[in-house]
């Protein structure tokens, strides 16, 4: 019995650690043969405008909404020591710095992770990569690279989007409504955000968190089994571990980064 | 002519992890000719165009494409020989997210400089060819299953290649269409001097327009001939198959353990 669920516990281990390498040799594998995806950029626009553009609307609207309770927490919180005056600080470095890359890069695995997953699934399934591949046309370049490009590019802009976005509703938040002093909120926020320190790191990232994403959604789908089941499970998957993974490396990154400052 | 048979395979056999599809299949196909590849179901067919195509290597024996052996290609040079073969997949295939036209157009955007005039032209007479010009600015997802297996015809000509593989072409097809479909694969072979391989279970369809057939059973070719020798056949396993009959040496069921012991009946009346 015991005897078993080790032997089982092995082998999953093992089987992980494989699914692992793969991945990686699928990573390079897009790497090398992403010319394709530059030479013919409209390629990778259109994919762009597929994962991308239909992103905005969920990342605009969550980005309104996270910053307009960042105004009412933060407003809270600061009102206690009498500077209120700091909420343009506050909300502004919790989005550019974290929630901005963070949340938006979670809103991007579930609405374009999961589709990409799903949608290059479906082509395996419906032998369409085999076609292709019997067409002389390498999947890799012309199906995979472009989206994957198309995400690498696409997460820090959306994440971008995000952090405006909930800026402008911490603003109308603290100063519309609850009456925070207006040359206060931007110019304390302007002076204290530096390009950076800030705004630079939380592009890397985003850049890093669509790169993990992209390559995960990408990964899954090719190795999806071409039935129903296996291709719902593979998109479940990409939406689970990019989530985990984006996380993670969001911890990784900012002990990194922020390490040296008080 | 210095290679006259465009397709050698020489004592292939296949595997599909434990149980051998494949057991040694000896199959050429001359210039010019119109080659059937005839079997029941689940016997291989579908592998052994998948070997031709180099998508999967076999595990014993040599297969030869215009010359060039399949297992001495590096990638590259598998795809420069692919350039050369078409391929009509059993279900279609056709990307769904490209309509009709683009669908044809495809290949012709991959790997030619044309201008998109020309393409256009060479497109529409592709589908003109297969009946279906009207159909161009289509998805997909709006044809039947038989209009999507003419324009994955349609596509599988595109590039003017030597050697066209056909998945069951006929399959979901109305009498009409098939006729129409089976002389023109005849035609192309005889216009263009390409080399065609039919899978098909289609015997008095492919009979019309085959030049030489051969029978696989359980992985091997169990018969072969010009459609003539393959009509006059005595041999009880063509006979069957020509006359669709369901006794005889052709095994209609996946292999299993007798009938009556997975139905159990020997421990009920116990
Ligand atoms: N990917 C696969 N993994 C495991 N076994 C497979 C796979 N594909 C096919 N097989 C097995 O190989 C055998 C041959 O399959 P193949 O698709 O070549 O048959 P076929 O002759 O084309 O049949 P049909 O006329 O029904 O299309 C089948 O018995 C099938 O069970
Ligand atoms: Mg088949």
């Amino acid at each position: 019995m015991l005897k078993q669920a080790i032997a089982h516990l092995g082998n999953r281990t093992l089987q992980g650690v494989g699914r692992i390498g793969f991945a990686v040799r699928f990573f390079v594998a897009i790497l090398l043969h992403s010319g394709t995806a530059f030479r013919r950029f409209g390629l990778t626009i259109r994919e762009m405008y597929f994962s991308g553009v239909q992103s905005l609307i969920i990342i605009l609207v969550s980005g309104l909404f996270v910053g307009m309770v960042l105004g009412l927490q933060g407003y809270e919180t600061l009102q206690t020591y009498g500077s209120e005056e700091a909420l343009g600080i506050l909300v502004a470095m919790s989005l550019v710095r974290e929630l901005g890359p963070v949340v938006a890069a979670l809103l991007f695995a579930s609405r374009a992770g999961s589709a990409i997953t799903a949608e290059i699934g479906l082509m395996k399934a419906t032998e369409q990569l085999s076609a292709m591949e019997m067409m002389a046309v390498d999947p890799i370049a012309r199906v995979v690279a472009p989206r994957f490009w198309a995400g690498v590019i696409s997460m820090p802009l959306l994440a971008a989007l995000f952090s405006a976005m909930g800026i402008f509703g911490g603003y109308l938040v603290g100063v519309q409504l609850i009456g925070v002093d207006e040359g206060a909120f931007w110019s304390q926020m302007q002076s204290a955000v530096d390009f950076e320190q800030d705004i630079l790191n939380g592009v890397i990232k985003s850049v890093v968190f669509g790169i993990a994403i992209t390559t995960i959604a990408l990964f899954e789908g090719y190795d999806a089994p071409p039935t129903a089941e296996g291709v719902s499970g593979a998109t479940t998957r990409t939406v689970v571990t990019s989530s985990l993974a984006v996380l993670a490396l969001d911890f990784v990154l900012t002990a990194f980064m922020f390490r040296g400052l008080s | 002519m210095q290679h006259d048979n465009l397709v050698e395979i020489e004592d292939v056999a296949f595997d599909y992890g434990a149980r051998p599809v494949l057991k040694g299949i000896n199959l050429t196909a001359k210039r010019g000719q119109v080659i059937a590849i005839m079997g029941s179901s689940g016997c291989g067919k579908t592998t052994l165009l998948r070997l031709i195509g180099g998508q999967i290597t076999p595990s014993q024996g040599t297969g030869r494409v215009a010359g060039e052996s399949l297992g001495e290609l590096d990638q590259a040079g598998l795809y420069r020989l692919r350039r050369k073969m078409g391929m009509l997949f059993q279900f279609g295939a056709l990307f769904t997210d490209m309509s009709v036209f683009d669908n044809v157009a495809f290949q012709l955007r991959e790997h030619s400089d044309l201008p998109e005039d020309a393409i256009r032209d060479m497109v529409l007479m592709k589908l003109h060819a297969v009946g279906l010009r009207g159909a161009a600015c289509l998805m997909p997802a709006e044809l039947s299953g038989g209009m999507a297996r003419r324009v994955a015809l349609a596509r599988a000509i595109a590039l003017d290649p030597q050697l066209v593989m056909y998945d069951e072409p006929f399959a979901g097809l109305d009498p009409i269409s098939l006729g129409v479909t089976g002389n023109l694969i005849r035609r192309l072979t005889d216009t263009l001097g390409l080399t065609s391989i039919l899978v098909t279970h289609d015997v008095q369809e492919s009979l019309k327009i085959v030049d030489y057939v051969y029978f696989v059973s359980e992985g091997v070719i169990v018969a072969e001939g010009t459609a003539d020798d393959i009509r006059a056949s005595g041999l009880p396993y063509v006979h069957q198959f020509v006359h669709g009959e369901a006794e005889g040496p052709v095994t209609f069921h996946y292999p299993a353990a007798p009938y009556v012991t997975d139905l159990r009946l020997g421990e009920q009346s116990a």
